[in-house]
């Protein structure tokens, strides 16, 4: 049984991260931006894993628990505001929410 | 006592502090309790020092070092306080007056928008007054002189909203500067002459290294004289003083009573030596004081605002002080300063009243027969107005000017003439004293008067009144009666006045100068009660009503120093704009701006943008690595 | 174990590919739900049980659902997916597409370059990670606990329901 390469599993944490880019890119909904930051940390965690897989350490998972502990906090928070501008707002488009310019 | 010294200007300086700081979440009451506190306690300080020096040996002098204030090459300069006769009689004034006007203000700002701020620059305006009195070196005195400004500035400009008044403090400010200027020139030629700023050491050692009437000791003694007469309100610097009147009415009280204007008086006596050794000097003092007190006298005749009338009376009573110390009767001047500041504040503080009752009505014309609805005011205006038309024996103004006018022939540095200018000034004086009492009191009442003044309004007002009585008995003529009180404690500091020889009788003078006061308040009284049938001819004359309107507008020295040097100025300014070197600034704000533009752009506010952003940045970082 | 990590490595990234080219919002979470436990399977296959639990249970689980809850609260049904649909047109993906395209061409190209390392198979268990994180890490565990704390606060406080009050410069 031939065993797995340490690159394989790179390059898929790189695309899952690049699907993730490209969706906060193209989506103008607040929810789905938030969906392509998940999934983008997700990529990085799952980077780490196979590190601490190809040094046979417990390190690569301490940090995809961190990067798990962040994630959730930062969800928490996110959908919080999320309820806020679409209560203040009546919209989600990202677009609409750009009271910076000017 | 003398550890207590620095509580004296310590105190309205923390009353300051505490509340410029705090001052938006105070309640009104504790405001006025700080405010006119802090005054209040430096006056019984004051008081309290002033009974020990009078009880201490002829020629006390309190100091208190308080700390080394800074120190480079030959120049010291110490935070330290000195008090002598002269001083103290300075410190009393300001604080007695300015205690008197602080409490009055407590009901007369009462409804104002900003308690706090009034209450706070009142403070720190009396703390620099006393800086600039206390003060043993002439560094210290200028730092209180430019406070002085400051302050000022920030009171006469304090209802800011009206264009008219913001202008009117840049105008005090700026033509004071100019005096300001002179003066630290004025300093530093001091310093360079003797290498020293300490007062008690110039005073000693210019009498060593100058010989009376050299070049040097004649241009400082003039440049220090520009610092007075800009401070002071003298000509040809005399044009802000009428303007300043755009401040609230206490302001006035303290600018023209107890502080400001008397720092010129305060700065030429302190430096008497140097005066002294200079006769140019004092002949130039003693002319600008008589010109002034003329010519300010008659504008004061003409005008219909109650307070530019006092106004323009001031500078001609200050103008009276200027001449008094340019004949070298310094004592007389000293002890004009102090009847006039009662009866000044007094006056401005009535006015205030009237004004506040009358709905803010400045114009006297559309005031009048007000004798019976205020009394208390009515009186106490009258015994201000006796005292600066100087009614002979009862009121106080009289005997400081008698001193005044017969000093102007007979001391050192007199001249007839300049005793006929201040005696055409006595007849002013009291021609538009009676003028002021008859317009705004008597006659028919043409403007209802709202609620009247509040006892906290008015006990200032009486016991003003009864020094305005009172304050002259304390110096009578040699002539009349053997109390001089006053000039023995000046003459423990500053010379005594020198007489010439074979003079005529002073009692001819002083029957002169009664005479004349009389006739001017007689004239009023004919002029403006009896409603002669020459007011309305002059009125209906045209060459009169031109001459009205001259002095009016003080001599039209307003528009002569903006055809002189406003308007060439402005010229020059309006060339100068376009030269190359603003190219250069105006070129660095435009690139600025564009620079703005274009980051502006970029910071729009687009979350997706600035994604993309991060991720251009990422590639081109990762185009790099593989490049290279 | 290698077929397993492959098979769920395409079942991840077809997921992830539907997440974001869904216009209905459920629809997104549901294939995130299945890219999440494939990926979880992915970590089964590297020998890191500890982590595909808690990818399952938080990630799958916890996190989801909570997007769920908020997409339901929110109302996010038919009308959200027509303007999607309106929004996701051919010209908006296309730049973003090819600019994330060359990143992770890119990123390949620097994985790449060195010698590729076969991983040895052994499980990392989860008696190793937590010796290790409550040993050495034990700092940055507090510090996590802060961060988890400040969140709670800050997604309660954020979250209160409030009056709609704008800052006084942009009330109309």
């Amino acid at each position: 049984m031939s065993s797995i390469h340490a690159h394989t599993v790179l390059i898929v944490a790189a695309i899952l991260f690049v699907l993730g880019l490209a969706g906060a890119l193209i989506r103008r909904n607040v929810i789905f931006m938030l969906l392509s930051i998940e999934i983008m940390l997700n990529a990085a965690g799952l980077a780490f894993v196979v590190a601490g897989a190809r040094w046979q350490q417990p390190d690569g998972q301490i940090m995809y628990l961190f990067i798990l502990a962040m994630a959730a906090a930062e969800v928490s928070v996110a959908l919080a505001l999320v309820l806020q501008i679409h209560h203040q707002h009546k919209t989600l488009d990202i677009e609409q929410l750009k009271e910076l310019k000017d | 006592m003398e550890q207590y010294l620095y509580l004296i200007p310590a105190l309205p300086l923390i009353g300051f502090l505490v509340l410029s700081l705090a001052g938006k979440y105070l309640s009104r009451n504790f405001i006025a309790g700080i405010g006119a506190g802090s005054v209040c306690v430096s006056a019984l300080i004051t008081i309290i020092l002033g009974v020990r020096f009078l009880q201490s040996p002829p020629g006390t002098v309190y100091t208190q070092l308080l700390w080394h204030w800074f120190l480079t090459g030959h120049l010291s300069a110490d935070l330290s306080l000195r008090i002598d006769a002269l001083s103290l009689i300075f410190i009393c004034i300001i604080t007695f007056i300015g205690a008197l006007i602080h409490i009055y203000s407590i009901a007369f700002m009462r409804n104002d928008r900003d308690y706090a701020r009034f209450f706070a620059s009142m403070n720190l305006f009396v703390c620099a007054m006393l800086l600039l009195v206390m003060a043993d070196n002439l560094v210290l005195l200028y730092l209180g002189w430019e406070g002085v400004g400051l302050c000022s500035y920030l009171l006469i400009g304090f209802w800011y909203e009206t264009p008219a008044n913001y202008r009117a403090a840049n105008k005090a400010f700026v033509i004071t500067r100019i005096g300001d200027t002179a003066m630290i020139i004025g300093l530093f030629l001091i310093f360079k002459e003797l290498g020293t700023l300490y007062i008690p050491d110039i005073l000693i050692q210019s009498t060593q290294h100058f010989n009376s009437g050299s070049a040097t000791i004649t241009l400082i003694a003039l440049l220090l004289l520009s610092g007075g007469i800009g401070k002071s309100a003298q000509l040809p610097l005399q044009t802000w003083l009428p303007d300043a009147m755009a401040g609230p009415s206490p302001v006035s009280a303290l600018i023209h009573a107890a502080t400001m204007v008397t720092a010129g008086v305060y700065l030429i006596s302190r430096m008497h030596t140097i005066f002294e050794l200079s006769p140019l000097a004092m002949h130039v003092t003693a002319v600008i004081g008589a010109v002034t007190l003329f010519m300010a006298g008659c504008s004061a005749m003409v005008q219909t605002d109650i307070k530019r009338v006092l106004a323009y009376s001031t500078i001609s009573q200050i103008g009276y002080m200027f001449l008094a110390m340019g004949v070298g009767a310094w004592s007389a001047a000293i002890f004009h300063f102090f009847t006039h500041a009662f009866f000044k504040a007094l006056l401005f503080l009535a006015a205030g009243a009237v004004i506040e009752t009358l709905h803010h009505e400045h114009n006297i014309f559309k005031m009048g027969g007000l004798r019976k609805e205020m009394p208390v005011i009515y009186y106490t205006f009258t015994i201000g107005a006796a005292a600066l038309a100087a009614l002979p024996l009862v009121t106080a103004g009289f005997f400081s000017k008698d001193q005044i006018l017969w000093y102007a022939w007979s001391a050192g540095g007199g001249h007839p003439a300049l005793w006929a200018l201040a005696l055409s000034g006595a007849f002013i004086t009291a021609f538009y004293s009676t003028r002021l009492i008859l317009v705004v009191f008597w006659g028919d009442m043409k403007t209802t008067p709202g609620h009247l003044p509040s006892g906290i309004m008015t006990v200032p007002l009486i016991i003003l009144a009864f020094f305005s009585i009172a304050g002259g008995w304390i110096e009578w003529p040699h002539n009349l009666l053997h109390i001089s009180l006053f000039s023995e404690q000046v003459q423990q500091v500053l010379p005594v006045t020198q007489l010439k020889p074979h003079l005529p009788e002073e009692i001819v003078f002083q029957l002169i100068a009664v005479v004349v006061s009389l006739f001017g308040i007689y004239t009023g009284y004919a002029l403006y009660y009896r409603q002669s049938e020459l007011m309305t001819l002059w009125r209906q004359s045209a060459n009169v009503m031109t001459v009205r309107n001259f002095l009016l507008n003080g001599w039209r020295f307003d528009q002569l120093y903006d055809t002189l040097l406003v308007r060439p100025f402005l010229f020059i300014t309006r060339i100068n704009k376009s030269d190359v070197t603003d190219k250069l600034y105006t070129g660095i704000a435009d690139i600025h701006l564009q620079l703005n533009k274009l980051f502006s752009f970029f910071q729009n506010g687009s979350l997706r943008w600035y994604v993309a952003g991060v991720l251009i940045g990422i590639l081109f970082i990762i185009t790099l690595q593989l490049l290279l | 174990m290698p077929l397993l990590f492959y098979i769920s490595s395409v079942i991840a990234i077809l997921a992830t590919i539907m997440v974001i080219t869904r216009y209905s919002p459920v629809h997104a979470l549901l294939y995130l739900v299945v890219s999440f436990l494939a990926i979880a399977v992915i970590f089964l296959s590297l020998g890191a049980p500890f982590a595909a639990a808690l990818e399952v249970i938080i990630y799958a689980g916890a996190i989801m659902v909570l997007f769920l809850f908020v997409t339901m609260m929110l109302n996010l049904g038919k009308q959200t997916a027509l303007q999607e649909k309106e929004w996701l047109q051919p010209k908006v993906w296309i730049g973003p597409s090819l600019m994330a395209f060359a990143l992770l061409a890119e990123m390949i190209i620097l994985l790449l370059r060195p010698e590729s390392v076969a991983m040895p198979f052994a499980v990392v268990t989860p008696r190793q990670v937590s010796m290790s994180l409550y040993g050495e890490y034990i700092i940055a565990v507090e510090l996590v606990g802060f961060l988890m704390m400040t969140g709670i606060v800050g997604a309660a406080h954020i979250g209160k329901h409030k009056k709609k009050n704008l800052h006084r410069f942009l009330q109309t």
